[in-house]
Parts: structure tokens; sequence; C-alpha cells
């Protein structure tokens, strides 16, 4: 069985970003850039399952500019077998890349899809369902464990209030969550590695996909400044505060 | 043309953010209908009839649709998708795992997390985890979108006198099925929902100190437990606690930050509480940036003497 892992290339996780003074968006020049952390998650589980026998190939794909190729070589320094980059510098939106990667489970047949639930710069949480959908797959998002057999998939799912257990028939989509896994440290002879194995390169045109945005940003904006308040001295004057001043207890 | 609310709901009642969703939804103009799809589910549509500014409610009960599996409910929801301008979905669990599906569908873009409705196609979104606000437009014929409960004002649960249509359930597609689910009982509040929220950190330690030191507290105030992902992470709390980017967003009256250091994800979830309180030893902690009163101490003191001030 192979599987399918797209990840993301984000501004890293700990760089706070600034918004353009044109408001046009945020600045995104010389900022590092990393692996969203969900997709990070995704590849490890997806070797997971490949060193326990359960997987026999993990392809990483990426879409987007030609630099998602740093991205994708992570993901062979992590464990994937080889890598798709769908090329293109437009500004591609989760449908998008939705139906980009419709076109390689048509292409690629896995039986399993594994993702992050939501990429860290746009925050949008749809390209899964939205890849579940249009290949009519089940899907099974914020999971939290992941059981694979023959023919189906067990997957916990972190949702409002605890875990939910689904079984899906395969193939399938499965969105990952924070807990599921704790991602390896890349080593130098795995980047090496990775060096040398496949990255083939696609153009949308190729796939036959149309990825016109279709939503317009109009203007990217700082949020409303929450100052800082005070300092308290004790805990007394800070009951005196939430009772008189804030009157919120 | 009308505007769609997929409710949030157990069966037996709708959940809170089903009532921020319907005030969004009315902020988007059009005749507001609510869509229960459930099992068994008479005690949630009775209820949505009775919110404020709905016109109509659409009952649609089948045993698939029990668990809110997300292909029963798409599909449920874009067989009546084309009466409507608008689809609203509450940026809940499950309004993120269902919504994306109907969009797709409809060959339509999806807008996540709004926080306001400046015009019938264009609203505001937050991205990098609030650290900026997007104002996006729309063009296609149905604009899919998801709502950050936190930036809209509940409708009134009462008060409305909707009309009940029953639709035809889809069928069941089969391919999920539910196996079973560990949903946490409890008597406090829920986190999303809750007034005041006390949410612990890494400085508590361990998951016997967190219990030891933070219930004490949400029990004197009637609170809601929270944590950072820090405390999720080292297994002081549950993952469902986690407040931030990636967690729940909240926005109660009061946000009380106990060792919290308060990491930009973190604030991403919490900084649209009315009064934030943060306790921390460390002065340079940025949680103080954005709370409205900084206690430096030590937690471990300084929550104790406050459970004896209250």
């Amino acid at each position: 069985m192979k599987v399918l892992v797209p990840v993301k290339r984000v501004v890293d996780y700990n760089v706070k970003v600034r918004v353009k003074s044109d408001n046009t968006g945020v600045d995104i020049a010389n900022v590092k850039m990393s692996m969203n952390p969900f997709d990070e998650i995704a590849v490890e589980e997806a070797v997971r399952l490949k060193e326990k026998g359960l997987v026999t190939e993990v392809i990483a794909v990426s879409c987007g500019v030609a630099q998602c190729q740093e991205t994708l070589r992570t993901a062979m320094a992590i464990g994937a077998d080889r890598a798709i980059l769908v090329e293109t510098d437009v500004e591609l939106q989760p449908l998008a890349v939705a139906k980009l990667l419709k076109a390689l489970v048509d292409k690629e047949q896995p039986g399993l899809v594994i993702l992050g639930k939501q990429a860290i710069d746009d925050d949008a949480n749809q390209t899964g369902q939205m890849l579940a959908a249009l290949a009519d797959l089940p899907q099974a998002t914020f999971a939290s464990k992941v059981e694979l057999s023959a023919d189906k998939v067990s997957v916990t799912r972190e949702v409002d209030g605890g875990l939910e257990t689904l079984s899906l028939s395969l193939p399938a989509v499965i969105t990952t969550d924070l807990r599921l896994n704790e991602p390896r440290y890349v080593t130098l002879p795995n980047i090496m590695k990775a060096k040398k194995k496949q990255l083939d390169i696609v153009k949308p045109e190729d796939l036959g996909v149309d990825v016109t945005p279709r939503l317009k940003t109009l203007k990217v904006s700082e949020p409303a400044k929450r100052g800082a308040g005070v300092k308290v001295a004790d805990v007394a004057a800070l009951v005196e505060k939430l009772k008189n001043e804030a009157k919120v207890i | 043309m009308s505007v769609l609310v997929i409710a949030e709901h157990d069966n037996a009642g709708i959940k809170g953010a089903t009532l921020n969703t319907v005030t969004a939804a009315i902020a988007c103009g059009g005749d507001v209908h609510v869509l229960i799809a459930g099992h068994n589910a008479a005690g949630a549509a009775a209820a949505a009839a009775q919110i404020a500014g709905v016109a109509k409610v659409i009952h649609a009960d089948a045993p698939g649709l029990e668990h809110g599996l997300a292909e029963n409910v798409a599909a449920q929801v874009l067989a009546i998708a084309t009466n409507y301008s608008h689809i609203l979905f509450p940026a809940t669990a499950s309004g993120k795992n269902v919504a994306p599906r109907v969009a797709a569908k409809l060959d339509v873009a999806q807008i996540s997390d709004i926080t306001k409705v400046i015009a019938a196609d264009t609203f505001e979104r937050p991205i990098y985890a609030g650290n900026a606000i997007a104002t996006v437009q729309s063009s296609d014929a149905t604009k899919v979108i998801t709502v950050r409960t936190t930036g809209f004002d509940p409708a009134a649960a009462t008060g409305g006198s909707a009309a009940t249509e029953t639709a035809a359930a889809t069928t069941d597609t089969g391919k999920s099925v539910f196996v079973g689910s560990e949903i946490a009982k409890s008597d406090r509040p829920e986190l999303t929902a809750a007034k005041i929220i006390v949410s612990g950190g890494r400085a508590l330690g361990s998951k016997e100190k967190f219990d030891e030191v933070m219930t004490p507290l949400a029990d004197k105030l009637g609170a809601a437990l929270g944590a950072s992902r820090a405390a999720v992470d080292a297994g002081y709390a549950p993952n469902d606690w986690q407040v931030g980017q990636t967690g729940k967003i909240v926005a109660p009256q009061l946000y009380i930050a106990a060792g919290i250091s308060g990491a930009i994800q973190h604030l991403a979830g919490m900084k649209d509480s009315k009064v934030i309180v943060a306790i921390n030893k460390d002065a340079e902690a940025p949680i103080f940036s954005v709370a409205d009163y900084g206690l430096e101490a030590d937690l471990f003191t300084a929550v104790h003497e406050l459970v004896a001030a209250l």
C-alpha cells in the first residue's frame, strides 16, 4: 500500500510575522521557512507505518514555488521514499491544492493520504476534507491515533470534549492533530540520503487543474492591540481589582 | 436568497456555538434557516425553532446522522444547498470537519473562521495565529463559511417561533463507521462557553500539581479549566483543554493564566477575553503584555491564596 503525504512550506513556527505597511499581506521576505508542523507529524506517521511493514511506499507531495523542493527533501530525510512537486508561482488556495492532490491520488492510487489538519499560515483547516470530498473518500480529521489493517483504518480523533473513534474503509484521508506522534530529528546521513531520492516536478496544467484563486484578499491589517494593564502587588490587590474595577467576580 | 446554518447539537438540544453562528448568518442578510441533521433529534429541532431570528428549521433524521459523520452530514447539506446564498457552520471540531466537504463539492472556496461580516461577500478572518487580519472577498455563487464563535454575540436562545420542516435523510455512505467515543463527563462549563476560565501552564510541573492547584480555583469560581500546549504536551491536562491557535479559541469574561508564559500561539486563543489575569514569577513573561492584571508571584502560593481570598 502506498501513502501520499502532502506537505506545505510555511513561515516557521517561531517567527512572529509582520503585516506589510501597505496592507497587502504579511512580510515573508528573508523569513525562515519550514515544513508545516502538522505535516511533519503526517510524514512521521506515514514513515512509522512503513517501518511497521504496513505500507510499501511513502510519497511526499508539495504544491507551490520551486523552494518547496527543500520541504520535500526534509520529508524524504524523515523517511519518505520519493517526492512530487506541483510547481507554480500562483497563490494556491485550499480548493486548488485539493484539486491538485485529487489528480495525484487518481494517478498514484494510494491506500491512505495523511496530511496536517491545518497550515499555520492561513489557518484554513480545509485541504484534507476537500480532497476527501473530491476523491469521494472517507475522512478522519484531527487524528491522535491511527491503526491500519489490510482493508480498514481505525482512527481516534480529537473532538470537542474528548475523543472519538471511527473505522474507515480504504482508501481514506486522515488529517493529523498535535498528539499523534512526535516527529523524529532528522539526521545528517538521512539528509544526505534524501538528496539522492527521486523528486519529480509537474505543473498544474499537466494535471489539468485550474488553480486560479477564488478568494480575493482585499487587505491584511494588524489585529487590534491589547494594551498591557497593571501589575498588582499581591493577591489581595488582585481580588480587589477583579471585584471593584473589572467587576468580573 | 436565504442563509443556512448547520446546527451544532447533541440530538437532545443545541450547543451554544449554534447561537453565535445564527448571529453571523443574520449579518449575511436574508432569511435564516437552521439544519438539524441528527438521529432522534426532535429535541434539538425544537430548541432551534426557539432561537430568535430563525425563520425555518429543517430537520433530517436518520441513524447515519446520529454521530455527525462528515460524509453523511455533508451529503445532507448538499441535498438542500442550492436554495442558499450562504452556508454557515460554527468553527467547532464538527463544523470544521464537515464544511470543507460541502465547499469542495459545490466547487467554491471556503471562508474559514470569520470574525466579522463586512458585506454579504466580504469577511474578516484571522491568519498567522491571529497576528494578522485578512479581509477577503468571495465571488463564488455560494459562500461556505465557518464562524469563529468568539467573534459574534450569541443570538437569544428563546423568543423565536420558526416553522419546522422535515427533510428526507440522505443514505448512509457506509465508508466510515462510528466506533465509540470517550467524552469527559464534567459538571464544569464547556471551555468555549464558559464565563470564567482558569488555565494552567508548564510551570505546574505535573498532572498531580495541576489538579491540586488549579481545580480548587476552578471550583471556587465555577470556571472551566484550560491549559497551554506545553502543559498538554507534558500530560498535565487532557488534549481538549488546550487553548490556542490549534486548540480552542476562547473569549470568556475572565481568563486567569497561571504559570503560562504566553507564546503567540497561546495568546491567539485567548486574547479576546474581556479581562485577563496573569500569574507568573517571570517578570518578562510575554503573557504580561496582554494581561489587564499581572501578578508577579510564585503560582503555587498565589493560587492557593487566591482560593482562600475568594
